[in-house]
Formats: structure tokens, C-alpha cells, sequence
């Protein structure tokens, strides 16, 4: 495919030039120009109100030769990396055996997890969680996360066993060593993912991923390697199915040698008074800018704790200093989907509603009644939050007989 | 103690908007920026330089010609070398082909540090500086909230975790990805703006760095972007009204009535 620009049809009016986010159209002798920073995204396609910006289908440059194609052929099953923390298998593993079994079934093969570091009965759960097959390395040089290892082990099971593809969480660990894992294998890996799909006709997966701060959305692809790999974003997708009379294959896996140039000296946590694990929480009272400083937050505080939930904020308040980054929900925060989300003083960019949408329940209050957080609210309030936040916690106070 | 610090020239992102009629983004007049990860990368490469008092520390970028702005106002930070990976044949590249292209030139150029921001704000994938390691073959500790100790083939440092840090030692070299919390960059000062004028930035493509076309840039790329569109968001919508003290006993009796107190 290539995106070319009819240059008769075209009439300078630069709709397009703008609307490319590579910066990949310039404008050269009075006509749009497609310079090489294309990546054919498509954008410009319906932007051209004279319909002058086309996709042609031209020998394909990235074409690979039947043997290539029948190389990939070999590829076969879905993978999932199970993360583990003290041994204990992560949410995050049940939301990927989640997808992985919904992609499996759908190219009707096989879902297999890849557990280090952990014991027996943990494998055995990611079975009932959904898994057809786990590959378990106790070896106790994997307990603590370290890149080296990780790779290691990872990047070797593929290669004996070649499957098609690789899901791994989105989080501090994953993000850290599955890039290495695919820089090692020369395939491609797509961060953060929101969305996962089998392309019907190709059999490719379609990897949907925020871009631009959240602003925009992107499909990726992974045509010509395998495997295909993505992290995902924890809370995006839905857990497995748990069952526990399922049964599956627990392959052990030896680990020789396995040497780290990194070592973990010590894992300190770190938690705030009101539980910061926004994650788990039912539900999240946040605060933005509106809130004003910590004393702000105090009152945001009082309400979470008499509805038992966490506290939340946008990048705005995190950025002031009024509460630490564990506390940000948004693009370059955390995901939440809580059952009740209050949303106070915040105008709700879309940074910040990419990261707590899918929340059953949005109330928001805010000053301004053009905010944009009042578009997705299930509850909406144009009030000052400092006056309406105390009236409600007093109010639930009672409701619950506190 | 030699120090690469691998930076980025980003539109800002906060600026973009959507329009809402083409779906597409509107960038006119949104001002190219340094990701700001990567100047808490710059910051603490010049700590690090100035605590030793020695070694130099040399910002690279890969780009278009104009991204040489960005490595200017690095050498305004006090960065002593600045280098420009540009060449045709690295537009359009992954995260893989930009990696690998990254870790050509930094061979070439030699460090023991590698810093890099954790991830670029207009991508978001924080995937460029573990593959980079990976390609030079030394180790990596990705989201580094404080350097407590810097030797000669060794350090230790602090790792970002989901519920607190890991105090992690490695060997050197090494490549670091740093988050915000890690320092508060400087301001460039009047004698490094001076500097920025004069220093002249090294340039290298794809015949100085040694690469084979099929490696580099949409080529070199296993990923391919297929097609963008806008985030859809539920519009819901339900303003309350009535005194302050009426849309609270509303709100609370809603509120009872789907269960979510």
C-alpha cells in the first residue's frame, strides 16, 4: 500500500497538512506532498474535502517470499506471561488469560502461560484461570524480577516453541523486559494495548493502542514476524473464566546457569495512609486542579474514607505536588474501573478519561459547566466542590449509619 | 565516566487537540518540545559528570534536521557533545528499527551510562531504551527514581514499581530509563545558551553508523501502523439541578438505589 496525493485534484487548501500526525505532508509547488515520514496511517484520507489524497495498492515492498510465509506458518498459539509478585500470580495474568482465551478460540488453537519463579499450585490456578498449557520454571533465581533472567528464559521457550502470539502485561515489569524479549527475536511489539483482534481474512492481530497522550487511537500490525507480541493494559480487559475443575498440561521447565548482570538488593513498599491501590478499589474519589492544594484533598480524603474507597487525581493535581504520582489515573497513570468514580474539580481532558471511562458510575462536580469530564457522567454537578464534598460525605455518613 | 543521553523532540502533547469534525488531530501551531522524561535524563547525567569530575556527557537524538534544535538546548543544559542520527532512510521507523539504529551510533560513540526518558509523550511506549540495551548487549534498569551510588563498574539505583521501588544494583555499562521523580532538570544558564551557539553537532546516517538498509526505518520495521482514529468515549450526560443541598439528596438517593454505597 502506498498513500499518494492527486496532484490535479488537489487545491492547496493544506486541510491535510495538519492532520497528519508524523508530519509526513508538506506542501511542495502548491500541491500536497507525502514525504517519507508516511507511516500510511490513513488519517489524511478523509480529511481532503476534494477526495485528492487516495491508497494504492502497489507491489507490496515488504512482500516476503513463499518460504518466508511458509516460515511463519510455524508459528502456532497464544501465549501469556504471568507475572508474579512474592511468588503470588498478578490480576493482571487472569485479565490475559482472559483475552489470550478469546484469541485462541477464535484461530482455534491453544492458550499456553509462561509462570517464573513461582510454585506448582500457582500453575495450577492459571489452568482453572483458563490456560490449556503452563510452562513453569521454579528455579528460586526468578522470584525477584530481574531483566536479564527474564529474557533469558522468555526468549528461549519461544524459540523452541514458536508461538504466534505473546501477551504480557503492560506493567512495570513487562513494559521493562518484553522489549528485550522481542528486540532478541526481531519481531515487533506494540505497547500498551487496549484492544486485541483477530483480523478475520489475514489472521493478524490487531493491536489497538492509545497514541499522542491518548488523543488518538492506533492499529497495529505485525504482518511479516512472528511472534506477534503486545503488553496490555491491566483493567482494560475482562478476567478468564474461572473453573475449578479444569484441567491442563504443567510442563516444567529447567533453567541452567541463569546468570543476571542486575540484582534486586531490596523491595521496599510504599503506601499511603488511605490504600493507594486504585486497581483494586470499588470506589475512587479523585481530584483535579479545581481542588486547590492538600487541604483539597483532605476533604476528597473524609469522603473516600466514610464510602470506604481511594483516593484518586488527575495529572494536574499530581503535577502541583498536592499528591503523589501513585495517585494518577489517566494516560500516564493508572487504568480504574470502579463501581463509583467522583470525579471533583477535574475538567476531564481526554489524557484523563481514557484512564477512568469504563467506571460504572461517574459523578462529576465541577464549577464550570462546560468542563468536558460532564460529558461522560452518569451524575453530573455544577457546584463548588467545597461546599457540595462535605454536604455529601455528611449525607452518606448517615445513609450508612456511621 | 562517559555518559549518552538519548533525547527526543516531541509535539506537546498536552497542546493537541482532536477535531471534532475530522476526527484527526489538529497540530498547527503546537510547539515541538524535549520529552520531558528525557530532561530528567539530561539532569542527571550532568550531576552524575560533575560529582566525578570527569568524563563527558554527550546528548543524541535521531531525527529530522530540525530535531538539532532539541540537541541544542541540551548543550544549553551544560551537555559537552551533541550527535544527529539523520538520514532518509530511518523515516517511519518502530520502536525495533529505532532501537537498533540507536544502539549503531552509540556503539560507535562508546558510553558507560546510557540514560534515556522512560518513555517519549507523543508514542508512549517506553519500549526504545530496554530494546537499545538489548542491542548493545549490556543490562538496563527501566523506570529509575533515584541513583544512590555510581562507581566505577558498578551502580545502584532505585526502580519504580507498582507498589513502591526495588533498590537494584548493576554492572557497567549500563542503560538507565529515568521517570519524573528522579531530579527537577536545570534551566539552561546564559554560558551554556552561548555554548548551544557555537558546539557544533555531529552528524552521522546510515553509512557512519554501518547499518543495512533492510534494518532501518519502515523497512526495518515489523510493526505498521494501520489505520488511526479517534478515542470514543459514553456520552451520558445528566446534569442535576436545584439548591446545592437538593442534587446532594438526590445524588445520595441514586446513588443508594444502584447499590454503589
Amino acid at each position: 500500500m502506498s498513500i499518494v496525493v492527486d496532484k490535479d485534484k488537489c487545491n492547496a487548501c493544506e486541510t491535510c497538512v495538519s492532520s497528519c500526525p508524523f508530519d509526513a505532508i508538506e506542501m511542495k509547488d502548491d500541491k500536497a506532498f507525502i514525504n517519507e515520514y508516511c507511516n500510511e496511517c490513513k488519517a489524511c484520507l478523509e480529511v481532503c474535502p476534494e477526495g485528492a489524497i487516495k491508497e494504492v495498492k502497489i507491489p507490496e515492498p515488504r512482500a516476503q517470499s513463499t518460504e518466508h510465509r511458509q516460515k511463519l506458518q510455524d508459528y502456532k498459539g497464544v501465549w501469556i506471561f504471568a507475572e508474579q509478585r512474592e511468588k503470588k500470580v498478578t490480576a493482571v495474568s487472569h485479565e490475559l488469560l482472559g483475552i489470550g482465551r478469546k484469541l485462541a478460540d477464535e484461530l482455534q488453537t491453544g492458550l499456553s502461560a509462561v509462570l517464573l519463579g513461582a510454585d506448582e499450585s500457582e500453575a495450577k490456578e492459571l489452568v482453572k484461570w483458563g490456560a490449556d498449557k503452563v510452562y513453569l520454571c521454579e528455579d528460586p533465581a526468578l522470584e525477584k524480577f530481574n531483566d536479564d533472567t527474564y529474557t533469558e528464559v522468555l526468549s528461549k521457550l519461544i524459540k523452541e516453541h514458536k508461538p504466534s502470539i505473546v501477551l504480557s502485561g503492560a506493567t512495570p515489569i513487562g513494559r521493562s523486559f518484553i522489549p528485550r524479549v522481542a528486540a532478541r527475536l526481531r519481531t515487533g511489539l506494540t505497547a500498551d494495548c487496549t484492544s486485541l483482534e483477530i483480523d478475520k481474512e489475514t489472521k493478524n492481530l490487531l493491536q489497538v493502542r492509545p497514541a499522542f497522550g491518548g488523543n488518538i487511537m492506533a492499529t497495529i500490525l505485525c504482518p511479516d514476524h512472528r511472534p506477534q507480541m503486545a503488553t496490555v493494559r491491566p483493567r482494560v480487559m475482562k478476567k478468564g473464566e474461572y473453573d475449578g475443575s479444569r484441567t491442563g498440561d504443567i510442563i516444567k521447565v529447567a533453567a541452567d546457569g541463569l546468570t543476571s548482570r542486575t540484582k534486586v538488593l531490596e523491595s521496599v513498599k510504599e503506601v499511603s495512609e488511605i490504600s493507594v491501590n486504585l486497581h483494586e478499589a470499588d470506589i475512587i474519589v479523585a481530584g483535579g486542579r479545581g481542588v486547590g492544594g492538600e487541604k483539597g484533598f483532605k476533604l476528597l480524603e473524609e469522603l473516600a474514607q466514610v464510602l470506604g474507597g481511594s483516593v484518586g487525581a488527575s495529572r494536574a493535581a499530581v503535577d502541583e505536588k498536592w499528591i503523589p504520582y501513585s495517585h494518577q489515573v489517566g494516560q500516564t497513570g493508572k487504568t480504574v474501573n470502579p463501581k463509583l468514580y467522583i470525579a471533583c474539580g477535574i475538567s476531564g481532558a481526554v489524557q484523563h478519561l481514557v484512564g477512568m471511562q469504563s467506571s460504572d458510575v461517574i459523578v462529576a462536580i465541577n464549577k464550570n459547566p462546560e468542563a468536558p469530564i460532564f460529558s461522560v457522567a452518569t451524575y453530573g454537578i455544577v457546584g463548588d466542590l467545597f461546599e457540595i464534598i462535605p454536604m455529601l460525605t455528611k449525607q452518606i455518613k448517615e445513609a450508612k449509619g456511621l | 565516566m562517559d555518559i549518552i543521553v538519548c533525547i527526543k523532540q516531541v509535539p506537546d502533547t498536552a497542546e493537541i487537540k482532536i477535531d471534532p469534525k475530522t476526527n484527526t488531530l489538529m497540530r498547527e501551531g503546537v510547539p515541538s518540545i524535549i520529552n520531558p522524561f528525557d530532561l530528567n535524563a539530561v539532569e542527571e547525567a550532568l550531576q552524575i559528570r560533575d560529582s566525578l569530575g570527569d568524563g563527558k556527557v554527550t546528548v543524541l537524538t535521531m531525527g529530522p534536521p530540525q530535531a538539532e534544535s532539541a540537541l541544542r538546548e541540551a548543550i544549553s543544559m551544560g551537555a559537552d557533545e551533541a550527535v544527529l542520527l539523520s538520514d532518509r532512510a530511518f523515516a517511519g521507523a518502530d520502536t525495533w528499527a529505532t532501537s537498533y539504529t540507536l544502539a549503531r551510533a552509540i556503539k560507535q560513540l562508546g558510553a558507560d551510562i546510557v540514560f534515556c526518558g522512560k518513555q517519549a509523550i507523543d508514542g508512549d511506549t517506553a519500549q526504545v531504551g530496554p530494546e537499545t540495551a538489548e542491542f548493545l548487549n549490556i543490562p538496563h534498569v527501566a523506570y529509575v527514581k533515584k541513583v544512590e551510588e555510581v562507581q566505577k563498574d558498578s551502580i545502584r539505583v532505585q526502580r519504580l514499581m507498582d507498589e513502591g521501588y526495588d533498590v537494584v544494583e548493576s554492572t557497567v555499562p549500563v542503560l538507565l530509563t529515568v521517570v519524573k521523580e528522579l531530579n527537577v532538570p536545570r534551566m539552561p544558564s546564559l554560558k551554556g545558551k552561548m555554548a548551544a551557539k557555537k558546539t557544533e553537532i555531529k552528524k552521522m546516517g546510515m553509512a557512519e553508523i554501518g547499518a543495512d538498509e533492510n534494518d532501518l526505518g519502515m523497512k526495518g520495521s515489523p510493526t505498521q501502523v494501520r489505520n488511526i482514529f479517534a478515542p470514543q468515549f459514553k456520552t451520558e450526560r445528566r446534569m442535576l439541578d436545584g439548591t446545592p443541598e437538593e442534587q446532594v439528596n438526590f445524588l445520595v438517593k441514586e446513588l443508594k438505589e444502584s447499590q454503589c454505597l
